[in-house]
This record gives structure tokens, C-alpha cells and sequence, in this order.
């Protein structure tokens, strides 16, 4: 069993550059990696002998709105720039320890590699934060929206900026 | 060499009574057999996580109720853990006890859904009526604690809505007595059952290495053969102070993982809960219960994971904060939603019908997959 420093030493060896920072923020502290390295990053986690990270618990997307807010006339907002984050919650059944990394991806081009050839669980947790997000994951099987109809065109509901569109195939909304 | 049949395309749902709710799968078959599933979610989606954010803690609750709603009472329990943990909120000793027995109440009423539905798609109709008399003497059970029989909004973060009835306790005993010997009877009739043995017996088997790798937790992991329950293994509230085992999958009636099995898994779970619920009512304490509930609930920003062994499996809430008082983002991470996801690879080469028989041993709810 390893404490998320540990973990975080192990990568930093391995990596050096890809591994970016440890972060001890309250409650759980978070290991960012450089989104570039993230599947070669988990692929080691899964198959190393020492940390064997066999199950992903969840990958959340996140908007970290902290881009510029424009406030626009009809008093909503849109936000430039930022970046929108994942989260990858990872633990071992076998030595049962967890971690927490996150990769953070540019609002206007969050492109990222896929981690469903590392974990299946990635496969649909990815088609959600793509449906939720926009974030585009490469090399992912099937990435199309999940929760959301296929021809939702107003964008990505849970961006901060997010707005309701005032109609949806010829039916209103907002009711 | 064999003649190629041309594929055909066929969609079970959105309206199908064995899809237990909105849910249409796609099935792509070769005559009677079934060449790939897909399932197409997203008929309930309600915006849960985008509401969640424009509202404070404690109003999350009654929408935490609505995920997985015929285990409502074990999601508010994930949920209160998990921001009391954030908080570092310590619970009265009365609360805790009175969580585990509710919440085991709530597991046996899952696990009662569970299983007569699952006799209802194999063509079994009698078990169902049986499974729902029971479950209506726990619904009973808290509407007398609550007033409400579906959807509570009873744990709170820090407490409980109300303390019990001064007759839950006795009552709660003697459900225990009588709800023993109707195991048995459920057994008699349905699990025993030279044809629904037939009907779920090695079919859908799940290794174990691939339920894993998909992220499988719950009766639907265990049946799989790894003891791995998290009132065990990441012990939350006071699990730990209990005395219950962990049923595995054994593949008595054929393969290990496989429908039946998963069917069994609950049955033994119910009866491990009611030795959990025995000994909780034995140790209940006296106290206050409203204590601990914060006035104003304002996490540091920050981030956490909480997770619970509900019915269905692991219930996990990712909660970030920014410093205020409503959440900056609340991700569930749903049992049911993640255990669907397998279903495609576990009926490939198996026949049309038994992908109901499939279907319905991963107990799913679709108020928690679509969110």
C-alpha cells in the first residue's frame, strides 16, 4: 500500500517532465499529468507490479471556468479561454490504495488520448464527459453522445456557459 | 462451408416491460443468435449534475433521492457520508446505528425488486407477488419513520430528519423473525426451480478478470467470485462493527459468473443484512440526533470521493468545491450505469431470449444510469 506522495515519487522517476505537479489540496491531493502522457501514465499504473491499478472508480469531467467571463447583452455569460480538467479516480483491489490524477486540456481544443484500452469502464465515462464536455478523446472506439439525443446541436451542457437552446427540432424548450 | 445468414438489426425498448424502464437496446442478430448489443441510455436524463450546481448542499438531497429510486434511501446515505467526510462533520452515535439499519432495510427492499422482477422476466409471476409483500412490510417500516414510502429525503448531512418511532424497534424485530422463513420459501419456489434454473444456469457468465477490467462492482461483482464488498473493504459509517460475510458466486447450479449466481448473490445478501440489521437494533443507543447538523454548510475548496456499497454496487459521489455554499461540480458515479456497460460482451453468441435473462441479473435502474 502507497501514499499518494509515493505514487506521485514513482511517476515522477519514470516520467520526469510528463508528471507536471502534486498538488495537496484539501481532502485529496492530486497528482497533474501532462495530457500528452496520460495513457502511457496509466498503462504503467495498471500493469506495474508495485501499485497494479486495476480498476478506474470514475472519470469526471470538469469545467474549471477559469477563463476570461464576457458578459454578453442579453445578460448571459460565455467564457474565454481556461481550461476544462479530468479527473481519473483510480484504485487497487489487490494492495487497495487510490489515487487521484488529472489532466487539464485547453477550453477551445480539449483534445486528449483515450484510456479505454487501459480500462473498459473508460469506454462510457469518455462518451459522457465528450456529450457533457465537448473534450475529445483520440483512438476511443465510439464516441458519440450518451445521455444527450445524437442531434443535440446547442453544445455542451455542463460547460459553465452553457445555454438552453430556445428550440429542439421544432419543439420549445423552455417550459 | 457454412452459409452466412444476412444480419438483422432488431430494437428491444424504449417501451419493453423486461428493459425495467426507459432503456432500447439494439440487438444485431444472426437468426435466433445475438451477434452485439447495444445499449442506447439517456431516455431519463434530468440534468442532475447541472441542477446540483446551482443549488446548496442540503438541497442536493431530494434529487440524490430520485437517482436510483428503489434504493433511495442508501443514495442520501452515500451522499450525507461523503460531504460529512468534506466537512469533517463526526455523526452521534444514534445516527449512525439508525443509517445501518435503514439502510440495510433498503438493501433487502432493492434486492426484493431485484428478484421478483427477475422471475417476472423468466416467466415466474407467483415469486413477485411474494417479493413485494415483503417489501411492503419495510416500506411500512419507514413510512412510519419518514412518512413517505418511495422517496424520503430523511438522512441529512450531519443527521436525520426524524428520529424513529417509538414502535420501530419492535416492529423492525419482528419483520426480522418473519422475513427469515420466506427466504427459505423464495428459495423453494423460484431459486431451486428445475426451470429457471435451466433458464439462467451458464448463461451470461462474467470472468472475473473482465469485470474487473470493466469497473463491475456489487452482487454483480461477487458473483463473480471476489469477495469484495466495500462495508469491507473501505469500511464508511460503523460497518465495522459488525459481524457479517461477504457471499460470493460459487457457480453451484453451472459456471461461476453466471446469471444464476448473480441471482443467488442476493439472495444470501439479504440474509447477511438481516444479521446486520439484528445487532444494530440490539446496540441502538439513545441521543440526540439533530446535534450535528451544520447551520451552514461551505466546504473548503477542494475535492472528494465518497463511495458506498449500495444495492446495486458502488455508489461514488466526486464533489468539488470552490469555497461556497453550493457545489462547484457533483459527478455520480452510478452502480447500475457502469454494470450496463458490460452487457453487449456478455450476450454475444448467446440466443434473443436470453438476453432478458441477462438483462435482468445486472438489476438495473435506469433513474441512476441516466441521471
Amino acid at each position: 500500500m502507497k501514499t499518494q506522495e509515493e505514487i506521485f515519487n514513482i511517476l515522477k522517476e519514470k516520467f520526469n517532465d510528463s508528471v507536471l505537479e502534486f498538488q495537496q489540496v484539501p481532502v485529496e491531493p492530486v497528482i497533474i499529468i501532462e495530457p500528452s502522457a496520460i495513457k502511457k501514465v496509466c498503462s504503467f499504473l495498471r500493469k506495474s507490479e508495485e501499485l497494479k491499478f486495476d480498476t478506474l472508480m470514475v472519470l469526471s469531467g470538469v469545467d474549471d471556468a477559469n477563463g476570461e467571463k464576457i458578459q454578453n447583452e442579453d445578460g448571459s455569460t460565455s467564457i474565454n479561454g481556461g481550461t476544462l480538467s479530468i479527473y481519473y479516480h483510480l484504485h487497487s483491489i489487490e494492495i487497495n490504495h487510490k489515487v487521484l490524477l488529472k489532466v487539464s486540456l485547453s477550453r477551445e481544443n480539449p483534445v486528449t488520448e483515450s484510456v479505454e484500452s487501459v480500462w473498459k469502464t473508460a469506454d462510457w465515462h469518455e462518451r459522457e464527459a465528450f456529450d457533457m464536455f465537448g473534450i475529445k478523446f483520440l483512438n476511443h472506439p465510439n464516441l458519440t453522445r450518451i445521455l444527450m439525443p445524437d442531434d443535440w446541436e446547442a453544445g455542451y451542457p455542463l460547460r459553465k456557459d452553457y445555454r438552453n437552446p430556445e428550440f429542439y427540432n421544432g419543439m420549445k424548450v423552455p417550459y | 462451408m457454412a452459409l452466412k445468414t444476412e444480419e438483422m438489426v432488431l430494437n428491444m425498448g424504449p417501451q419493453h416491460p423486461s428493459t425495467h424502464g426507459v432503456l432500447r437496446l439494439e440487438l444485431e442478430l444472426d437468426g435466433e443468435l445475438v451477434v452485439d448489443v447495444k445499449p442506447h441510455i439517456g431516455y431519463l436524463h434530468r440534468c442532475f449534475e447541472k441542477h446540483a450546481e446551482s443549488m446548496t448542499y442540503p438541497q442536493v438531497i431530494p434529487y440524490v433521492d430520485r437517482l436510483d429510486y428503489l434504493a433511495s434511501m442508501y443514495n442520501s446515505f452515500g451522499y450525507a457520508v461523503t460531504v460529512e467526510k468534506f466537512l469533517g462533520i463526526e455523526v452521534p452515535e444514534r445516527v449512525q446505528y439508525i443509517r445501518v439499519i435503514i439502510g440495510e432495510l433498503q438493501r433487502i427492499a432493492s434486492h426484493l425488486v431485484a428478484l421478483g422482477t427477475y422471475g417476472v422476466d423468466i416467466g415466474a409471476f407467483t415469486p413477485f407477488l411474494y417479493c413485494f409483500r415483503d417489501r411492503e412490510k419495510i416500506l411500512t417500516l419507514f413510512e412510519m419513520t419518514c412518512g413517505a414510502r418511495l422517496l424520503y429525503n430523511y438522512m441529512w448531512i450531519g443527521g436525520l430528519s426524524h428520529d424513529l418511532h417509538p414502535d420501530f424497534v419492535p416492529k423492525a424485530k419482528e419483520f426480522v423473525k418473519e422475513f427469515r422463513p420466506t427466504i427459505k420459501e423464495l428459495n423453494n419456489l423460484l431459486s431451486y426451480n428445475k426451470i429457471f434454473v435451466e433458464r439462467t444456469a451458464n448463461v451470461g457468465i462474467l470472468p472475473l478478470d473482465t469485470a474487473i477490467n470493466y469497473g463491475i462492482t456489487g452482487p454483480m461483482l461477487r458473483a463473480s467470485g471476489l469477495k469484495f464488498d466495500l462495508r469491507r473493504n473501505d469500511p464508511y459509517s460503523i460497518y465495522d462493527r459488525f459481524d457479517f460475510d461477504i457471499p460470493v458466486g460459487q457457480g453451484l447450479m453451472g459456471t461461476v459468473g453466471d446469471s444464476w449466481d448473480r441471482y443467488y448473490v442476493r439472495i444470501l445478501e439479504m440474509e447477511e443484512s438481516l444479521k446486520i440489521i439484528e445487532q444494530a437494533l440490539e446496540q441502538l443507543p439513545e441521543g440526540d440526533i439533530n446535534s450535528a447538523i451544520p447551520k451552514r454548510i461551505k466546504p473548503a475548496a477542494g475535492s472528494i470521493y465518497g463511495r458506498v456499497e449500495n444495492p446495486k454496487g458502488e455508489l461514488g459521489f466526486f464533489i468539488i468545491s470552490d469555497g461556497s455554499t453550493s457545489p462547484f461540480r457533483v459527478k455520480v458515479r452510478a452502480p447500475s450505469f457502469v454494470n450496463l456497460s458490460v452487457l453487449g460482451k456478455l450476450c454475444r453468441g448467446h440466443l434473443v431470449a436470453d438476453v432478458i435473462t441477462i438483462l435482468g441479473s445486472i438489476d438495473i435502474v435506469l433513474g441512476e444510469i441516466d441521471r
